[in-house]
């Protein structure tokens, strides 16, 4: 079972010490030198508590679940069911049926653009995206504009990463069918304070999606309170596993919308006159799905919910700040992103140092970073920037992986500056 | 494995001040060449005499590989057949993706600096990207991308 790790004394702050003792690759080496992992936000690493409730799963457990009655198909639906229950209490859905399984975030917009987008929109309709999204938020409300004739509507942002509010309550229009909003900017780190622009969409009756991949690792959420319609989110970003993400939809919703994949699983009845649906969250479910993937998902909200979200929050925050102190004293650094609330991620360039570059020399140091264009190439055309460096935080990092970030870019700047 | 063997002298230099670094604005053939993977966005410009490269130039954005590798292109293609480029062109993609080959260095002159690209296979798409765009623009396709 998982222990708490908190410095002795002060229940409020974690032992990193004693957590990074949890992660196996944190001991590896790169290139001879231990591993600084910055690089959370693209996917996070896995503590040993995930890995072993997998590896235990395939070892004592594993048959399909929801099909039969032997012993091994009832615990691994058990366990399977008790993952989605994991899930529903730690985004606080009403119901596990509000609860759907996908491969990640990606899948879980697709499957809202093409169940509940493409039925209900056609010509004339909108759909409302900020400027900073991911392209998962983007590129699939562009294939639906498309298939429907719909339109795609962006609301802009203002030079410090945030999404201009004002903007985006005059893009809200009766033609508005769908706002789709990331909670946290992947590329800056930008924490958009979603309640406002919910409250004015709902005050129009334009149902939300939230893209919840860079909060849900980071801070509480809470669906109920945010009163969003739709919230995406993935495992591998929050120490579970890749390939298992989760769709919450509001039940009303999900019950309106068709099925979105036929097959097993999805149906209670099959003949060639007529098949009936199952109820959900099943219906959206078809296939046999990554049942180790859940359970492995489960595990990791156990882990985070042990160490306590807002202790990791508080982690975290912290370690951003002392990075956004440290990395001001590097010759030619200009941070990219600098909204008062964020999450601990930073983007930056380095004059003369092009960020393929300095990802490479950092890489020499054993320091991980991400170079490029984060999968959200308008937020770097906006900046007018080719690429960014981008550090991002987990509870489990360190000052001193900090400091070793900021010698190697002092390194790259003298050798190619 | 070491980073200077990377970045060596000439590259460095060449990424401080590119050669050949402007437009052709009456070239006879250009191509654009994009690297999605890290934004690396280059045109190339090539004058022809006949069946000569009369003058060759590039500009745009990349990192130090890529904008080194395009300066030394535009250097040793200078006054070669389009023939003689593109046996170029052949030489250096052996150069950055063969390892189980020796390649005479020697003979390639200056281009010999990108030869420890190859230890460093996420940035062998850098150096190549001149070369591909090079070769469209002799091939008049106006656009490459190395995904
Ligand atoms: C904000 C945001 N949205 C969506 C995604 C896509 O997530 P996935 O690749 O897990 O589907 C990511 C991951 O990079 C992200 O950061």
């Amino acid at each position: 079972m998982n222990a708490v790790h908190t410095v002795a004394g002060n229940p409020t702050a974690l032992d990193v010490a004693a957590i990074r003792r949890d992660f196996p690759v944190l001991e590896r080496t790169v290139r001879g030198l231990p591993l600084s992992y910055l690089d959370n936000a693209a996917s996070s690493q896995r503590p040993r508590a995930v890995i072993d409730a997998m590896s235990r799963y395939y070892e004592t457990s594993h048959a399909n679940v929801h099909r039969g009655v032997h012993t091994l198909s009832q615990e691994a639906t058990d366990l399977f069911e008790g993952a989605r229950e994991k899930v529903r209490r730690f985004i606080n859905a009403k119901s596990t049926r509000e609860i759907i399984f996908v491969r990640g975030t990606t899948e879980a917009i697709n499957l809202v653009a093409q169940s509940y987008g493409r039925p209900t929109l056609g010509p004339g309709d909108e759909i409302l995206v900020s400027w900073l999204e991911h392209h998962a938020n983007i590129v699939p409300w562009q294939m639906l504009c498309q298939q429907t004739g719909a339109t795609l509507k962006v609301a802009p942002i203002t030079t410090s990463g945030e999404v201009d509010f004002d903007a985006f309550a005059a893009l809200l229009a009766s033609r508005t069918k769908l706002v789709a909003l990331a909670h946290v900017s992947n590329a800056l780190g930008t924490v958009i304070p979603v309640q406002r622009f919910i409250a004015a969409a709902r005050a129009r009756g334009v149902p939300v999606l939230l893209d919840g991949a860079q909060a849900v690792p980071h801070m509480t959420v809470d669906v109920q309170a945010l009163d969003c319609d739709f919230y995406a989110f993935s495992g591998h970003k929050m120490c579970g596993p890749t390939g298992i993400g989760v769709l919450y939809g509001r039940e009303s919703l999900l019950n309106a919308m068709p099925p979105w994949q036929g097959g097993g699983d999805m149906i209670l009845a099959v003949s060639f006159e007529k098949t009936v649906y199952n109820g959900l969250p099943y219906k959206f479910e078809a296939g046999t799905p990554d049942i180790a993937g859940a359970i492995g998902l489960g595990a990791a909200i156990d882990y985070l919910e042990t160490l306590g979200m807002e202790r990791i929050a508080a982690a975290e925050l912290a370690l951003l700040a002392y990075a956004n102190e440290q990395l001001a004293t590097v010759p030619g650094l200009r941070f990219v992103g600098t909204a008062p609330e964020k999450a601990a991620v930073v983007s930056f360039t380095i004059d003369g140092v092009h960020p393929h570059d300095l990802g490479t020399i950092l890489d020499h140091e054993g320091v991980a970073i991400r170079t490029g264009h984060h999968c959200a190439m308008p937020v770097m055309d906006f900046f007018g920037l080719p690429a960014t460096a981008r550090a991002s935080f987990a509870f489990y990092n360190t000052r001193a992986e900090i400091d070793r970030l900021v010698v190697a870019l002092h390194t790259a700047r003298e050798m190619l500056g | 494995m070491d980073l200077k063997d990377l970045y060596r002298d000439v590259i460095v230099d060449h990424n401080r001040h590119p050669r050949n670094f402007r437009e052709i604005p009456d070239a006879d053939r250009r191509a654009d060449g994009f690297n999605p993977l890290c934004g690396d966005k280059l045109t190339v410009f090539v004058k022809l005499d006949g069946g000569r490269i009369s003058d060759v130039s590039f500009n745009g954005s990349g990192c130090a590989i890529s904008i080194a590798s395009a300066s030394l292109l535009t250097e040793s293609v200078k006054g070669k057949t389009i023939a003689e480029a593109e046996g170029l062109f052949s030489q250096m993609h052996q150069l950055l993706t063969r390892d189980d080959i020796d390649i005479d260095v020697t003979r390639l002159g200056k281009l010999g600096a990108l030869s420890g690209v190859r230890e460093f296979p996420a940035r062998v798409k850098c150096a190549s990207l001149c070369w591909h765009t090079l070769d469209a623009a002799l091939h008049q396709q106006e656009q490459v991308s190395t995904e």
